[in-house]
C-alpha cells in the first residue's frame, strides 16, 4: 500500500502521466455515461434499427456544432408532431358527422442553406371512406403556396422533394428549395423567418381521425451527424468507449499475466518444460498474427470476445518472454528462494507467491503501454470487415465510411470522429505508459 | 622449429578465413533448417485452425466436383441422361474420387497430407478470385501479388531504417535539445497503426490539397511509356509508404537515441574525444558499431510487427499487394486464398527472421559462429 502510494506521489511529478491519467479518467466517465443512458439492449436494438427507428434523421450530414465554425449556418433538423414543437390543432365536426381538420405546424428558420428534405408522415383510421387532405405552405412574407391534395390511406408518407407535380408547378425547382426563395429578393439564399405548413383534413365519418408528424430533414444533425443509415453517430461514438477500454484493458492484462507466468514456469523448471515454451516462442514468431485472426474471425466467431482470447494466446510467446525468463533466472537465485525450498515450499507456491509477485512492478508499464496497440486491433479488424456483427464500435464506424467512400465525398466528420475518439484513447495509455516506464526503470531516466 | 611450422603468414591467413567460411556455411545451415522446421510447425498449426471446422476438406470437394463435372461434360452418355440419372452419376464418381484422394482417412492422416501441400502453396483453385493473368490458382494469385507488398515494405523500412538512425544520431549529439524532447514527446504515436495515418494523409494530400492520389498502383488509364509509368508508380507510391514510414519513426528514434547515449558514455568513447578523434569517425566506429546489432533487434520486431500490419495498410490505399488480396478473399469468403495468404506471410516472417540472423552475425564480431 505504501509503495502504491509512492508511486502515484511520484507519477504526479510527471506531467505526461498526469495527461494520461486525466484522459483515462474522462474515458471511464465517458464509458459509464453511455452503458447508463443507452442500455446495452438498447444501444444494439437502435445501431441494428432501420428506416423506421431513424427516419427522422436526415442522412449523411455533419453534427451540429459544424454551424459554430462556419459563417453559413446550415438547417438543423427538427420534427414537429403533436407532442414537440409548435404544432396547432383545430378540429371544426359538421352536423352530418364530417369533420374538418386543421393542422399548423410553424416554425423559425434562420439559416442560410437549404435542408435536405422536408416530410409529412400521415395516420388516419376509418371505416369505409378515406379521409381527404390538402397541404398548404406560408412563407414568412406571408405568401402561401398549395402545395397537393391527396386520400389518406391508414398510413402513408409525403415527401416534398419527390412529389414530381409541384416541382413542376414550381417551374422546375426543387421543391426543398423552391419552397424557401422569395421572388422578391435577388439572391439565391432562403428567406428567413417564420414558416407554416397547414394541413386541412376532411375526415368523412364521425370516429375517423387524421394525425400528422412533420420532419425536416437538415444539413446537420445532433452531436455527431449521421451515417448514410440515416443512424446517429453518437451511439458508436459512445459505446465505442467502453467497448475499446474493455478490449484494450483485458487484452493488455490476459497478456501480460500470463506472460509472466509462462516466464516463471519456464525459468522455475527448466529442462523439456523451458525448452517448450522457447520452441513455441520461435514458432509463434513465424506465424502471421493478423492473418491468423481474419482465418478465426472468417471461419468461427467474429464475437469480440472470441477474438480477444485468440490475440491473448497469440500475443503470449512473444519476444517479451524471453526478456521475462532472463530477469526470472536471475530472481531464483535469490536468497529469500532458497531459504522458501529449504522449509519446503511447493513449486506452486513458489511460482506463484514468490517468482512473480517480485517481477509485478516490472510488467505495469509494459502492460499500461500495450493498451493502445490491442485498442487499435480491434479497429483494425473492423476495418477489414471483421468486427463484431452487433456491437457498435469505432473501427465499424471507420469501416463503414470507407467502404462507403467518406473520403471521397468529403464527408470527413464520419472517419475522423472515430478516429480522434482512437487516438485518443491510445495517446492517454501512450502517455501513463511512458511515464510508468520511467518510474519503474530508473535506469532509464538518465538516458 | 618443426617443419609443420613452415606456413607462410599468408597460408595462415588463408586457412583462418576457410575456417571462418565453413564455420558460417554450417551455421547458415543449421539456422535454415530449424527456421524451416519452425515453418513447417507453423504451417501446421494454421492448417489445422482452418481445418478444424473442415475449410480445408471443403476446398478438396469443391475441387473435386469440379474435375468430375469437366470430365463428364464432354462424355455423351452423359449429355443423354435424365436429370437424376445424372446427379446419381457426378455423385457416384465424386465418392470414388474422394476416396482415391483420401478424404475419407482419419483427420490427423488428412492433416499431414495437406500440410505438404501448404508447403508447396499447392491449394487448389480460388474460389471466386482470379489471377490478373487469368488463372484461378491460389499460387499464382499470391504471386502475383507478392512485388508489390515487397516494393511498398521494401521501399517504407528502408527509409524508416536509414532516416531513423541518421536522426537518432543527430539527436544524440544534442541531448536534452528542443527537437530531442519534441522526439520523445511524439513518440507515443507510434502505438496507431500504418493505415491510421495512411487515412488522415489521404484525408490531407488527396482530399483536402488533391496534390497526391487517393489509392492505387498507378493511374488510369495506364501510361505506355516506361518512365511515364513508373514516375506514376511512384506518386502512388508516396503516401502508403509515408504512412507505413510515419508509424514507426518516433518510436525508433527514441529508442536508437537511447542506444546511441547509452554507448556514446562509455569509456573508451571518453578516451577516444580525449586523444582528438574526429567526431566523425567517434560516431561511426565508437558508437554506431557497438550499438549496430541492438538497433538491428528492434528494427526486426518492428518489421515483424508491420509485415501483417500492412495488410490494413494497402486495403486502405488499394495497393494490389498480398494484404490486399486477403482483403477481398475476406470479402468473397474464399477459403483457399485466406490460407494461402496465412501461410506466405508465415514464409515471408521467416525469411525475415532467418536475413536478420545472417546480418546479425556480420555485424556483430561478438556472437561466435558454429561454436
Amino acid at each position: 500500500m505504501k509503495t502504491a502510494k509512492r508511486i502515484f506521489k511520484e507519477m504526479l511529478r510527471y506531467p505526461s502521466a498526469v495527461i494520461g491519467l486525466v484522459m483515462i479518467f474522462i474515458l471511464l466517465v465517458i464509458a459509464v455515461y453511455a452503458m447508463i443512458t443507452i442500455p446495452y439492449s438498447q444501444a444494439i436494438a437502435l445501431w441494428r434499427g432501420g428506416e423506421e427507428v431513424w427516419y427522422q434523421n436526415p442522412k449523411l450530414v455533419p453534427p451540429a456544432w459544424f454551424n459554430w465554425f462556419s459563417k453559413e449556418k446550415s438547417p438543423e433538423s427538427f420534427v414537429i408532431n403533436s407532442s414537440t414543437g409548435d404544432y396547432q390543432r383545430i378540429v371544426d365536426v359538421k352536423s352530418d358527422g364530417s369533420s374538418l381538420i386543421t393542422m399548423t405546424y410553424t416554425f423559425d428558420f434562420q439559416y442560410d442553406d437549404f435542408p435536405q428534405d422536408m416530410m409529412l408522415y400521415l395516420k388516419s383510421t376509418y371505416q369505409e371512406k378515406k379521409p381527404f387532405l390538402s397541404i398548404a405552405w406560408m412563407t414568412p412574407s406571408g405568401e402561401q403556396v398549395r402545395v397537393g391534395d391527396m386520400i389518406l390511406d391508414s398510413s402513408s408518407t409525403y415527401r416534398f422533394s419527390q412529389d414530381e407535380k409541384l416541382k413542376l408547378k414550381l417551374e422546375g425547382v426543387d421543391p426543398q428549395v423552391a419552397l424557401f426563395l422569395n421572388e422578391d429578393q435577388t439572391n439565391s439564399a432562403p428567406e428567413k423567418g417564420k414558416y407554416q405548413v397547414i394541413l386541412s383534413a376532411v375526415a368523412w365519418e364521425p370516429e375517423s381521425t387524421v394525425d400528422a408528424e412533420f420532419v425536416m430533414h437538415g444539413q446537420v444533425y445532433g452531436l455527431a451527424g449521421t451515417d448514410i443509415y440515416r443512424r446517429d453517430l453518437r451511439i458508436a461514438l459512445l459505446w465505442g468507449v467502453p467497448v475499446a477500454l474493455a478490449f484494450g484493458l483485458l487484452a493488455a492484462l490476459g497478456t501480460s499475466v500470463l506472460t509472466m507466468v509462462f516466464a516463471a514456469i519456464g525459468a522455475w523448471y527448466d529442462g523439456w518444460v523451458d525448452g517448450l515454451i522457447q520452441r513455441i516462442t520461435e514458432v509463434n514468431l513465424v506465424l502471421p498474427f493478423l492473418s491468423i485472426l481474419v482465418m478465426v474471425g472468417t471461419f468461427y466467431s467474429r464475437s469480440i470476445w472470441v477474438i480477444l482470447g485468440v490475440s491473448v494466446l497469440l500475443s503470449i510467446f512473444t519476444g517479451q518472454i524471453k526478456s521475462l525468463r532472463a530477469a526470472f533466472m536471475q530472481v531464483k537465485e535469490s536468497t529469500y528462494i532458497e531459504a522458501a525450498k529449504a522449509y519446503g515450499a511447493s513449486n506452486r507456491r513458489l511460482i506463484l507467491m514468490y517468482l512473480i509477485p517480485r517481477m509485478i512492478p516490472t510488467l505495469i508499464p509494459g502492460l499500461v503501454s500495450s493498451v493502445p496497440a490491442f485498442v487499435f486491433l480491434e479497429a483494425s479488424l473492423a476495418v477489414l470487415g471483421l468486427g463484431d456483427p452487433t456491437l457498435p464500435t469505432w473501427g465499424k464506424l471507420i469501416n463503414d465510411a470507407f467502404v462507403n467512400g467518406a473520403l471521397y465525398k468529403g464527408q470527413y466528420y464520419w472517419i475522423l470522429e472515430p478516429a480522434v475518439l482512437l487516438m485518443f484513447t491510445g495517446l492517454a495509455f501512450a502517455l501513463l505508459g511512458f511515464a510508468l516506464d520511467r518510474i519503474f526503470n530508473p535506469r532509464l531516466r538518465e538516458a | 622449429m618443426t617443419v609443420d611450422s613452415q606456413d607462410t603468414p599468408n597460408d595462415l591467413q588463408n586457412r583462418k578465413n576457410l575456417n571462418t567460411f565453413t564455420r558460417v556455411v554450417s551455421y547458415v545451415a543449421t539456422r535454415l533448417v530449424t527456421l524451416f522446421l519452425t515453418v513447417v510447425v507453423g504451417i501446421f498449426l494454421t492448417i489445422m485452425i482452418a481445418n478444424m471446422g473442415g475449410y480445408v476438406d471443403n476446398i478438396m470437394r469443391a475441387k473435386i466436383r469440379e474435375q468430375v463435372l469437366t470430365q463428364l461434360v464432354s462424355n455423351v452418355g452423359y449429355k443423354l441422361m435424365g436429370t437424376e440419372d445424372r446427379k446419381a452419376m457426378v455423385d457416384e464418381a465424386v465418392a470414388i474420387e474422394e476416396q482415391r484422394i483420401g478424404l475419407n482417412t482419419p483427420f490427423i492422416v488428412r492433416s499431414f497430407r495437406y500440410l505438404g501441400n501448404a508447403l508447396k502453396l499447392d491449394l487448389g483453385n480460388a474460389l471466386f478470385m482470379t489471377a490478373d493473368s487469368g488463372s484461378r490458382q491460389v499460387r499464382l494469385i499470391l504471386l502475383e501479388r507478392l512485388p508489390y507488398t515487397l516494393l511498398l515494405m521494401g521501399v517504407s523500412q528502408f527509409c524508416l531504417f536509414f532516416f531513423s538512425v541518421f536522426i537518432a544520431l543527430n539527436l544524440s549529439r544534442k541531448y536534452g535539445g528542443f527537437w530531442d524532447k519534441v522526439t520523445i514527446a511524439l513518440s507515443p504515436t507510434s502505438s496507431a497503426p500504418p493505415w491510421f495515418y495512411g487515412i488522415f494523409l489521404i484525408l490531407i494530400f488527396a482530399a483536402v490539397l488533391r496534390v497526391l492520389p487517393f489509392s492505387g498502383l498507378v493511374d488510369s488509364p495506364p501510361p505506355d511509356n516506361k518512365w511515364l509509368y513508373t514516375l506514376s508508380l511512384l506518386k502512388h507510391l508516396i503516401l502508403p509508404a509515408g504512412s507505413l514510414i510515419i508509424s514507426g519513426f518516433f518510436l525508433s528514434i527514441y529508442t536508437w537515441r537511447t542506444f546511441f547515449l547509452i554507448y556514446s558514455s562509455e569509456d573508451y568513447v571518453e578516451m577516444a574525444k580525449a586523444k582528438g578523434v574526429v567526431d566523425r569517425d567517434i560516431e561511426r566506429r565508437y558508437i554506431l558499431r557497438p550499438t549496430l546489432p541492438n538497433i538491428v533487434t528492434s528494427f526486426a520486431l518492428t518489421l515483424i510487427g508491420i509485415w501483417t500490419g500492412a495488410t490494413i495498410t494497402e486495403t486502405v490505399f488499394i495497393w494490389p499487394g498480398l494484404g490486399r488480396s486477403l482483403y477481398s478473399a475476406i470479402g468473397l469468403y474464399d477459403v483457399p486464398v485466406i490460407v494461402g495468404n496465412t501461410i506466405i506471410f508465415a514464409y515471408l516472417l521467416a525469411i525475415t527472421v532467418f536475413v536478420l540472423d545472417i546480418v546479425y552475425v556480420l555485424i556483430d564480431p561478438r556472437v561466435k559462429v558454429g561454436r
